[in-house]
Formats: structure tokens, C-alpha cells, sequence
């Protein structure tokens, strides 16, 4: 019963998605009143995918083995948790996720805009329907969730191994949210190009919408690497993975348009470009799921490869993105930049930000999508790995960490104060700090004895707008931008160290034998068998000391039965000066293990700025909801060029 | 704004949506081709692993009469099923080579017993030097090589009979 209400749920809501795009000319015409009309659909809409998400979740923790999708990727000896998690861990369930995000987003743009006019925002409704009926079709047609098995067989297939991981569980929906947060700044870019309102209204009423996407998107590629580092057993944090890159590209999307969109809320300027970025920061959520989905680009995440689908999904690319660029091309020239600024300016300093954030993004772009044209052209194949993006990637990020420092005490319109003179003291600390390099590692490579100098730098810069002031009378979103510049640093830190510092050691053990990993001493004490609810395992006792203490690892190789998979559960030690990271290999036919060892110091200084970076974005958020409820009048120099 | 740039993201969006599509109707071909194609086969000199069978050099590749050259082992299964049309291929008057990789002579013999014996000349290539510089990726894979000794053709995976008449073609082209 449940199956078939979802079922039911999901066509109700593509007829109401139908319906709400109907509105919409008569909803431009201003024929319409919304309340009436847009409005509800758009909230009933968002409610019937919820419960048809719902619907999902509860057959899959229930373990309906009627269902199809249940069957072939959950298993009844499963914990809990990932029984659950089985709902979004395959392609039906995950484009459902998707959808529900989607519509939901739409049911909150209906029901909390208040700021926009009915014109720009019937428009954007009728997009968000748009967009909404397509992946409703796509899921009704190419991927049902709910289809069902006669007869129901006795047990499931299971869930991939791999995703059988607390950080796994959560880091796709996460994701989720932050590419489909995205997709109601590009449905409000696309209602204001349609109607040419691209005013700071339009600015303030996105920008809630794109820190919140912006926030989980952070969250989420934290929440990715962290997942890949212990649980692929390679001890790297970042591999510039076709799929890594794809959640990347709609970040640094994102992430320019975070800042363009102060200069447009603030100013009235920089209005095109706004209104691209948001297109874009969208159409690279879509292009990752295409090639996420569609496995066309070899990748450690093709978990769900399906040309076929591939195929729809690649049309509804091309229809939403090709639309908004159309429309962008058409109405494009009637936009009027709004008020002037020096060269010298706040806004000044964010073109440049937007600049190098769209070169970042355009060098990851083309590095992912190169060996597909190359091969297209020439029918030669190569593949472009972590050098190239390291190289061209790696400075430009080091020098925007600058300009970082920088950007923030610069005022609006014009800045006659002497900035450079306060950045004397930071500039001072990261000289020291590259000096304090070729002291404690005088062979420390050139970049990463950068990185620690631009951090120093940054970690004393990113304070400053609350230097001279009461910080605690400061605006939340001030401390929001300070937490999350200030997290960059550390990040930066952490990557500096991770390069720079890292030891390892490779080697076959025998049990009893000592091995050495930069300052520690480990010895192999045991091998033996273990078991848990859907695996057993064979497990290393290790015994590690660095002169005082002594600490037990316990490194897994775990056998999972269904399905059949091998998996490597590495044992990680957090100290505060950084993780002793150890991986159990095969066994050596002499009667040895072979056993991975790292040393890396202060590498959880990466996802702990990763933290900082999205806590940044939270406090922004809540500062500006916080402001926003206060119903303060706009300054006046806030709506003058509005 | 110019209208170059207003049409820009379009244009680009239309040639990335190209590349997709082309990558979607032509899926990856993870095969690995020989640089070696048109080529001289490298030089080499393998051992017998039979005592009863010539061993297999380069020098027997250039005797002006093209040879297949078949790259097998004892371990591998599509090889048991390869060498039936390998025999087939024999009996229409086609010299072929075998090189057996990271084998041991106990095991080549007793799998030739087993399921025929198509092979002129084996040679041993117990490290894959060969199989390496041949550019080979796989077992089993098959070299047509001609009269002076240059590879003209390469074909990965097993010789099934439906390949048969490609074979003899290629060697007839390398006469």
C-alpha cells in the first residue's frame, strides 16, 4: 500500500507542477493573484513529493522486500541506520531525494517571498514547476522507486559496502541540498530576466538561498573527503576524481556568486554577471549529476552507471541550462549596471574574487571535460590527473587566500583610508612563518612553504574587521564572513602540513616485528578474526608509541557477504598534533602482513577549517534571518541605486 | 554588453552538450592499442619451456611468409576456447607462434594435451618483458606479423571463430 501511495503521491504532484506552470503567463500578466493561484500548488506540490520521499524512507526501513528497489539494495540484516540510508544510496531513490528537494524549495520560495514582486515571482515559480515536472517525468518513466516484485523474494542484495558509512550516509543528502538550494537562485535569475527586474530586491531575496546551498555544499564536500580519506584506505583527502570535481565546480559557482551577489544587493551593480552566476552555479549541480549518473567519465564514484539515463538526463540539461542562456542572451543587453565604483573599492575587491573563482573553475572545467574532447577530435586518449590541477589550480587558490586578507577592509564605492598599512602586522607573520619553514624543513617543497605563509598571513588578515571595534557589538553576518575566512586559513594550514610533513612506511610485518613512522614505533601484536552484523573481518592489533604512552590501533580488512566485497577499515588515531593512519593488507605467503602506515601532522586541520568554512556561512545566515525578522527600514544608501 | 558575449555561454553550453553526446553514442573503448602497428616487432629471444618444441625469437618472425603470433597461458580460460580456432586457422595453412605468459612447462604441456596444439614455436615469457614491449595489455591477444618482421595488425581478446575470416584477411593483406 505504502509503494503505491508514494506512487500515487509523485503523479499528483508532476499534474500540480503541470498546473502551476499554466499559471505562470497569466501570473506575468499580472492576471492572476498568486495567493490564489501559484501559491498553494507550489505548497501542495512540495508536500505530496515529501510524503512520497516519506513513503520511501519507510519501506526501506521496514525492509519491504515487495518492493524492487528495497530488494536490490537493502538486505535485512543491515543496521538500522543504513537500512535508511538504502533509500537514497542508488539512483531511483537518490532522483526522488532530488525532486523532494526540489519541490519543497519551491513550497518555501511560495510561501516566504515577500520581497519580490508578483511578477518576478510568478516567473520563478513557473520555472521551478518547470524544472520539477522534468525530473518528475524522468523519475515516472525511466526511474520508478516504487515498482514492485511478484514474487517477493526472501532476501535483499544488500547496500555497496562502501556506503556503509556514517560519513557516506549523510554526505549525499547533503549535497543534495546544496545543489538544489542552487536551483532557486537559478529559478529567481531566470523569473528576473524574464521580467527584467534584476534590482538588490532580487539580490536580498536569492541570497538567503544561495548561503543556505552554499553552506551544505561545503558541508558535504568536507563531509566527501573526509569519507574518502579513511574509508578508501589511500590516506589522501582530495584525488580531482571526475566526480569530486563535479561537486567542486557548482562550489566555486557558488561561491562567487555569494560574494557578486553582496555587490548587488549592496550596490545595484555587477547585475549580468549575478544573473549568470547563478545560472551556472546550477547548471554545474546538473552537469555533476549527469555525470555522476550517467558514469560516461571513468571515476572511483560510478556507483550507478546507465547510459540510458544518462540520455534524459542530458536532455534536461540541455532544455534548462539552454533556455537560461537563451533568455540571457536575449534580455542580457536591456540590463543597466547600477552605480559606479573606483578601482580601489570593496566591490573592486570582489570582481577580482569572482574573476579568480571563475578561472579556478574554468581550469577544473576544462581538465575534466579535456581527454572527453580530445578523444571526440582526435581519437587519441590521455587522462588529466592531480598534477595539472595542482599546478594551475594551486597558485591561483594560494593568491585569491591573499587577496582574501585583503578584500574585507576595503570599503564600499571608494577606499581612501591606507589598507595596505593594516595589513602590515599579517604580512609581517606569514614572512615569519615561511622563514620558520626553511628553519624547521629547510627541503620542504616551494608551494606548500607558501601555503603555510599565506595561512600565517590569512589566520591574522581575516581577523581584522573585527579589530578596533567592539566584536561583540559586530553584525552576526561580519563574524559569519571572519569564521569562515578565518577557516580557510586552517584549511590551508592543514593541506600545507598534510604535503610537507607526511611520513609513510610500507611494509610486510611478521606478528611481534616493530616498524617506525616518523616519530612513532609500532608493533604488529596480533592478527585475528572479528565479526559484526553483516561482515566478518580479519584484525591487527597494533601497539604505537612515540617514546611515552602507548596506543592500540585495530585495522580491518572486512569481507561483507552481501553482496560480496572487501573492504579496507583503516585505524586512525586523532592527536592534536595530528593522525597516526594505519591500513592491514593481504597476507604475505612468508607468514607476514603487509601493513600501510602514515604519520600526518595536523591533517585534521583540513576538514576542521572545512568546518569553519560552512559554520562561516551559518552564522551569515542566521545573522541576516536575524535582521530580517528585526524589519529594520534599508538605509538609505542601501536603496538609493536600488 | 556585445551580442559576441550575450551568445557566449550558448555556444559553449551547445559544444559541451556535443562532447556529451558524442560520449554517450560512442561509449569509452577501454582497449589498449599497440603503438607498435605498422611497426617492427622488438627484438627478442624466448626461451623453450617444452623440450620437444623450437624455441621463439624475432629472427623467426622475418623468414618472408606473414605468422600470427598469439599471446596465451595456462591460466587463462578464454585461451582454452581461443585455441580450437587456432587449430582451425592451422589447418588452412596459417603459421602461428604461441608465447606463453608467467607460466611453467608442466602446466603449458598439460594444457595443450588437453585442448590442442596449434603453435610452430613457443617461447616462455615468464615476466611479461614481451607481452610489454609488444604492447600488450591482455591474454589473449594476437599479432599478424609479415614477411620482414613488422606488425600489421592487433587483435585483443580471444580469436573466436567469427573473427576467422578477418584473420585470414589480415594475413593475406600482409603477404
Amino acid at each position: 500500500m505504502m509503494a503505491e501511495i508514494g506512487l500515487a503521491a509523485l503523479w499528483l504532484a508532476a499534474g500540480l507542477a503541470a498546473l502551476q506552470l499554466v499559471f505562470m503567463p497569466a501570473g506575468l500578466r499580472s492576471a492572476v493573484e498568486l495567493s490564489g493561484t501559484m501559491r498553494p500548488v507550489a505548497v501542495a506540490q512540495g508536500a505530496l513529493t515529501a510524503l512520497a520521499f516519506a513513503m520511501l524512507l519507510v519501506l526501506f526501513a521496514r525492509t519491504d522486500l515487495s518492493v524492487a528497489l528495497v530488494v536490490a539494495n537493502s538486505h535485512s540484516a543491515k543496521p538500522f541506520v543504513y537500512k535508511v540510508a538504502g533509500a537514497w544510496g542508488n539512483h531511483e531513490g537518490s532522483m526522488l531525494l532530488w525532486v523532494t528537494v526540489l519541490a519543497v524549495s519551491g513550497a518555501f520560495i511560495a510561501i516566504l517571498s515577500r520581497r519580490l514582486s508578483e511578477r518576478t515571482l510568478a516567473a520563478a515559480l513557473g520555472a521551478q514547476a518547470a524544472l520539477a515536472l522534468g525530473f518528475y517525468t524522468f523519475l515516472l518513466l525511466a526511474s520508478n522507486p516504487f515498482g514492485r516484485l511478484a514474487p517477493a523474494p526472501l532476501e535483499g542484495r544488500g547496500l555497496n559496502p562502501l556506503l556503509q558509512d556514517p560519513g557516506l550516509a549523510f554526505h549525499p543528502p547533503t549535497l543534495y541540498l546544496g545543489y538544489v538550494g542552487l536551483s532557486v537562485a537559478f529559478s529567481l535569475a531566470f523569473g528576473a530576466l524574464l521580467t527584467g527586474e534584476v534590482d538588490s530586491r532580487l539580490a536580498r531575496a536569492m541570497r538567503p538561498w544561495v548561503l543556505a546551498a552554499w553552506v551544505f555544499l561545503t558541508l558535504g564536500i568536507t563531509a566527501g573527503s573526509y569519507w574518502a580519506y579513511y574509508e578508501l584506505g589511500w590516506g589522501g583527502y582530495w584525488f580531482w576524481d571526475p566526480v569530486e570535481n563535479a561537486s567542486l565546480m557548482p562550489w566555486l559557482a557558488a561561491t562567487a556568486l555569494l560574494h557578486s551577489i553582496n555587490v548587488l544587493a549592496a550596490r545595484g551593480a555587477l547585475k549580468a554577471w549575478t544573473m549568470m552566476l547563478a545560472v551556472i552555479a546550477f547548471s554545474m549541480s546538473m552537469v555533476g549529476t549527469f555525470l555522476v549518473r550517467s558514469g560516461i567519465l571513468t571515476s572511483v564514484h560510478s556507483f550507478a552507471i546507465d547510459p540510458e539515463r544518462g540520455t534524459y538526463l542530458l536532455i534536461l540539461l540541455g532544455l534548462y541550462v539552454g533556455a537560461a542562456f537563451t533568455l540571457f542572451a536575449w534580455r542580457g543587453a536591456s540590463l543597466k549596471e547600477g552605480a559606479p565604483f573606483e578601482l580601489v573599492s570593496r566591490e573592486s575587491g570582489l570582481v577580482v574574487n569572482n574573476l579568480l573563482l571563475s578561472v579556478i573553475l574554468g581550469t577544473v572545467f576544462v581538465g575534466t571535460l579535456y581527454p572527453l574532447f580530445v578523444e571526440a577530435l582526435s581519437g587519441e586518449k590521455l587522462s588529466v590527473g592531480a598534477p595539472y590541477f595542482n599546478i594551475v589550480a594551486g597558485p591561483l587558490a594560494l593568491l585569491l587566500a591573499v587577496l582574501v586578507g585583503a578584500g574585507p577592509l576595503l570599503s564600499w564605492r571608494r577606499e581612501r583610508r591606507p589598507v595596505l598599512k593594516r595589513l602590515v602586522v599579517p604580512a609581517l607573520i606569514g614572512v615569519a612563518a615561511i622563514v620558520a619553514t626553511f628553519v624547521i624543513a629547510p627541503k620542504m617543497g616551494f608551494l606548500p612553504r607558501l601555503g603555510f605563509g599565506v595561512a600565517a598571513f590569512l589566520a591574522i588578515a581575516s581577523l581584522l574587521p573585527l579589530a578596533g571595534r567592539n566584536p561583540l557589538r559586530a553584525p552576526l553576518a561580519t563574524w559569519g564572513m571572519v569564521v569562515s575566512h578565518f577557516g580557510i586559513a586552517v584549511a590551508l594550514a592543514g593541506m600545507a602540513a598534510n604535503s610537507a610533513f607526511t611520513k609513510e612506511t610500507l611494509a610486510v610485518a611478521r606478528t611481534g616485528e616493530r616498524l617506525a613512522v616518523g616519530p612513532w614505533l609500532i608493533q604488529l601484536d596480533s592478527v585475528t578474526p572479528a565479526a559484526g552484523p553483516n561482515w566478518t573481518a580479519l584484525e591487527a592489533e597494533l601497539h604505537a608509541s612515540r617514546g611515552h604512552g602507548r596506543e592500540v590501533l585495530r585495522p580491518q580488512t572486512r569481507y561483507f557477504t552481501s553482496p560480496q566485497m572487501e573492504t579496507n577499515e583503516a585505524a586512525i588515531q586523532t592527536f592534536w598534533d595530528g593522525q597516526l593512519y594505519t591500513v592491514l593488507g593481504k597476507a604475505d605467503p612468508a607468514g607476514g602482513w603487509q601493513l600501510r602506515l602514515w604519520w600526518k601532522p595536523f591533517v585534521t586541520l583540513i576538514w576542521a577549517g572545512g568546518a569553519l568554512i560552512g559554520l562561516g556561512g551559518a552564522l551569515s545566515l542566521a545573522g541576516r534571518a536575524w535582521r530580517t525578522r528585526r524589519r529594520r527600514p534599508e538605509p538609505e544608501w542601501r536603496t538609493r541605486y536600488a | 554588453m556585445s551580442r559576441a558575449v550575450r551568445f557566449a555561454p550558448l555556444a559553449l553550453l551547445l559544444l559541451v552538450i556535443a562532447g556529451l553526446v558524442w560520449r554517450l553514442s560512442t561509449p569509452a573503448d577501454t582497449n589498449v592499442r599497440s603503438r607498435l602497428a605498422g611497426k617492427p616487432v622488438p627484438a627478442f629471444n624466448l626461451a623453450a619451456p617444452l623440450p620437444g618444441k623450437p624455441a621463439f625469437s624475432s629472427r623467426d618472425l622475418a623468414m618472408g611468409r606473414p605468422r600470427l603470433v598469439n599471446i596465451f597461458a595456462s591460466w587463462c580460460v578464454p585461451c582454452i576456447t581461443e585455441v580450437k580456432v587456432l587449430k582451425q586457422l592451422q589447418s588452412r595453412g596459417v603459421a602461428i607462434d604461441g608465447i606463453a605468459i608467467r607460466d611453467r612447462a608442466g602446466d603449458i604441456a598439460a594444457f595443450l594435451a588437453r585442448n590442442g596444439d596449434p603453435y610452430a614455436r613457443i617461447g616462455s615469457d615468464e615476466q611479461s618483458a614481451l607481452q610489454i614491449a609488444l604492447g600488450s595489455s591482455g591474454v589473449p591477444e594476437s599479432f599478424v606479423v609479415d614477411g620482414r618482421g613488422i606488425i600489421r595488425y592487433q587483435h585483443i581478446g580471444a580469436v573466436e571463430a567469427a573473427d576467422v575470416p578477418l584473420i585470414l584477411s589480415q594475413l593475406e593483406q600482409a603477404r
